[in-house]
């Protein structure tokens, strides 16, 4: 077995995009400090948000990256991957269980492990602005989980 | 995904992230992180393995409540090959693609100046790997 080592993603990026022609480097966000707050009440209890990046599989949602809410259950057949930098040479993402727990969370709460899983998930565009996320897309999801009342939220990125 | 994550920390909202890019996510800094090393494309499991599917959410639901500390990162157990040829390929540049990839940098400047002309501006950071 070969030796194990974290791909290195930023590094990998900034390589791909200068041998594109780019000559400014993304700048990932840094911070010193990160913000913690603890659960409330034992997880049995607690009702649980789900945030993706991948957009719904819509006319909508294929043409617009924004913030959408979908309804769930029912878990959707697909969602809309195409302009994420998921490794398309090696995996797919036909199996939405493999990058939105809705399934394994409605399993979970079921069996009692968590109280509840929200009535909606939430989809967040990545945007190549920080600032964008920051003002507006962040608050929006903030505002939207709070609507939803939920204690803890899981947050999956592809 | 990080900074809605940190945002939602400030405001009292605990969060955990599943992903499969540590660099960026611990640069970032997020209260509580479960690492899977996998391909990007699916955090949550390899597609259809149901059962590494809701293992992972178990570990996830188990570390929301036992971090203490912001920036707590753990790892699932599962890998997605026992060679690195997925790691190797992930954005390679080398002497196969280089002038592939200098001719697809043209095209896509100019169809990011169509956009912004046409209004589009939200344009994903990665299109393509």
């Amino acid at each position: 077995m070969a030796e194990v080592y974290d791909v290195p993603y930023m590094e990998r990026t900034r390589n791909y995009y200068r041998a594109q022609g780019y000559s400014t480097d993304y700048v990932w966000a840094h911070n010193a400090h990160t913000p913690f707050a603890p659960l409330t009440k034992p997880m049995s209890e607690s009702r649980v948000g789900v945030v993706t990046t991948s957009m719904p599989d819509t006319a909508l949602g294929r043409t617009q990256r924004s913030i959408y809410s979908t309804l769930t259950p029912p878990i959707p057949e697909s969602m809309y991957t195409e302009e994420l930098s998921w490794h398309q040479a090696v995996t797919h993402t036909d199996d939405v269980n493999s990058y939105i727990p809705l399934e394994q969370l409605m399993l979970l709460e079921n069996k009692g492990v968590i109280g509840s899983l929200a009535p909606r998930f939430h989809s967040v565009p990545t945007e190549y602005s920080q600032r964008r996320t920051m003002e507006n897309d962040a608050p929006e999801i903030l505002r939207r989980l709070r609507e939803d009342e939920v204690d803890v939220a899981m947050l999956v990125p592809l | 995904m990080s900074l809605v994550a940190r945002n939602l920390e400030a405001h009292g909202i605990p969060t955990l992230v599943i992903g499969s890019a540590l660099d960026i996510v611990e640069h970032c800094g997020v209260a509580r992180y479960l690492h899977s090393d996998l391909p990007l494309g699916n955090p949550c499991g390899t597609p259809y393995d149901r059962d590494m599917q809701l293992s992972i959410i178990n570990q996830a639901i188990t570390l929301l409540h036992s971090a203490t500390v912001p920036n707590t990162t753990e790892r699932t157990p599962y890998s997605w090959s026992d060679d690195n040829n997925w790691r190797d390929d992930y954005a390679k540049v080398d002497d196969s693609n280089r002038e592939e990839l200098a001719r697809r940098g043209k095209e896509r400047r100019l169809l990011q100046t169509e956009q912004k002309a046409g209004g589009i501006e939200r344009a994903a950071m990665v299109a393509d790997g």
